[in-house]
């Protein structure tokens, strides 16, 4: 497989900045894609079993069956992304040969390659890829991901690890931003970011990508504060439909994020809308079982 | 802010807006203030006051039109157009835009075309080319289209401004303008130019082909971190 032309990879970045601003969501039946794409969802993430229950079944978490993809791309109009796992590149490849709209490199998955990721520039589909920091995200982009999100702890229902690896990035990015030029040749090698990728972020002042909150976001609050700590948008994945509410807490969750400067909006979306899916203490689950901690 | 018992009238709305309730707001804010345009992004009733124009952005229509309903911004949109604020629409735009969908209900049907939604495919279909549209530029105009919807069909009072093979690919009517392509994505300004114009304002600079300091990252300067 060759590479892509650089049309291409910029035609994929610009998908997702269509897709700013807005939420996307984990489904795992053509019934609950469309009570996310009537709740204002901008794009489904079709997969077999939320992250709450790959945490709580264990075993080997691989691609979804493509079936069942393919039910969910005919049941919607908005985009569909899936899954594969960290390295598979196959499996990403039936995924393009699938036709859905977005790959997502992903931890939540068990990784299929302890060294490398899939090498996304030989796709034209596009790829979005998790990340805790700034080097992170951008040896993705180095690799051809199209797209950020944080990592935060998937299936969790708990959004410190998201809040964690954003204030990371901001944090680094408004380091490269402040320092002189001298000094980004060492923090690149550091923080192990491409040097070119630390140049570009040192002039835009934020990643060159969109970067998305991801990883443990339950309510409409924690869609905003996400949104107020500069994510471009969010994804949801068991915080909608382990909730007691789903069809109502999507809808909360869509409006926070479109207002999340708006404290009168977002307490509008929070009444009303029942038990929020139980909450994982971080400190209670087994390091070997934290998801954040694989890829690199 | 209309004048009444002959006193002098207000002056004339000069800002134009950019719907701000997700999708490619930045992109649009940055080509209008490289045409010295006074621009600004409009989320809250509050925020319509004094638009000669209103741009609804890319983006998920589904959402938008969710979004539009429940904060009760389409009536707002409406009445506003009705006093003379111009709209033009991009590609989901587009679809809010439109009388009439194909298979579904519209939903401001403020142009009588008809729109086919993700008429393409998925986002392997998206692609670019150029073409040239006389009204709009004297040079062609880089086209670029993400999972974008067709125009099928234009009723009265709506001129083709693009046709490509079957489909219409922007159109207008005396008040409001949609392309089911995205010029923001493109370092061309001339539809942003086309639509400054329509709305009685004077864009500046030369009439170029294209913006050569426009870069894909541009947006980003309207979403910094730091």
């Amino acid at each position: 497989m060759k590479r892509v032309d650089a049309k291409r990879y910029e035609l994929n970045v610009q998908l997702a900045q269509m897709l700013k601003g807005g939420v996307i969501m984990d489904v795992t039946t053509v019934e609950q894609a469309k009570i996310a794409e009537e709740a204002g969802a901008v794009a489904v993430m079709a997969l077999e079993r939320v992250p709450a229950d790959i945490r709580r079944d264990g075993g080997v978490a691989r691609m979804s069956d493509p079936s069942m993809i393919a039910a969910i791309k005919q049941a919607v109009t908005i985009p569909v992304m899936a899954k594969a796992r960290i390295g598979h590149f196959v499996e990403a490849q039936v995924l393009e040969a699938l036709k859905i709209d977005y790959i997502d490199e992903s931890e939540v998955l068990t990784p299929a390659d302890e060294e490398c990721h899939i090498d996304k520039t030989r796709f034209a589909i596009p790829f979005v890829c998790g990340a805790r920091n700034l080097g992170e995200a951008l040896r993705r982009v180095a690799e051809g991901a199209a797209m950020i999100r944080t990592k935060g702890e998937a299936g969790t229902g708990n959004v410190v690890e998201a809040v964690r690896h954003m204030r990371t990035m901001n944090r680094e990015i408004r380091q490269l931003a402040a320092m002189p030029l001298e000094e980004v040749t060492g923090f690149a090698k550091t923080n192990g970011i491409p040097y070119e990728l630390a140049l570009r972020v040192k002039e835009l002042g934020r990643l060159p990508v969109v970067n998305f909150a991801a990883g443990g976001i339950a309510t409409p609050a924690d869609a905003a504060l996400m949104m107020q700590l500069g994510c471009d948008g969010i994804f949801v994945g068991s915080g909608v439909f382990k909730s007691a509410t789903p069809a109502l807490r999507a809808r909360a969750i869509v409006k926070a994020t479109a207002f999340f400067n708006d404290p009168a909006k977002v307490l509008e979306a929070s009444l009303g809308l029942g038990e929020a899916m139980h909450g994982l203490e971080i400190g209670s689950i087994p390091k070997e079982q934290l998801l954040a901690g694989r890829g690199w | 802010m209309s004048s009444q018992n002959g006193r002098t009238a207000p002056a004339a709305d000069t800002t134009l807006g950019v719907l701000d309730l997700q999708g490619g707001v930045c992109e649009h804010l940055d080509h209008l203030r490289r045409l010295g345009i006074d621009a600004r992004a409009v989320k809250q009733p509050g925020d319509f006051g004094g638009l000669a124009g209103l741009i609804l952005p890319g983006g998920e229509s589904t959402c938008l039109a969710r979004l539009l309903k429940i904060f009760g911004l389409e009536e707002l949109i409406v009445a506003r157009f009705r006093q003379g604020m111009k709209l033009w629409g991009t590609c989901a735009g587009a679809i809010l835009l439109a009388g009439s969908l194909t298979g579904e209900a519209p939903h401001l049907g403020l142009i009588d075309i008809e729109v086919e939604r993700n008429s393409f495919g998925s986002q392997l279909d998206s692609f670019t080319c150029e073409a040239s549209v006389p009204q709009v530029s004297p040079d062609p105009v880089p086209l670029t289209f993400i999972r974008a919807p067709k125009i099928v069909r234009t009723g009265t009072g709506v001129a083709v401004l693009l046709r490509i093979g079957d489909f219409i690919a922007a159109a207008e009517s005396s008040a409001v303008l949609v392309t089911v392509f995205h010029p923001e994505l493109t370092p061309s300004l001339a539809f942003h130019r086309y639509f400054a114009r329509k709305c009685g304002l004077a864009p500046r600079g030369e009439e170029t082909a294209l913006d050569h300091s426009w870069e894909t990252t541009s947006w980003t300067r309207l979403a910094r971190i730091v």
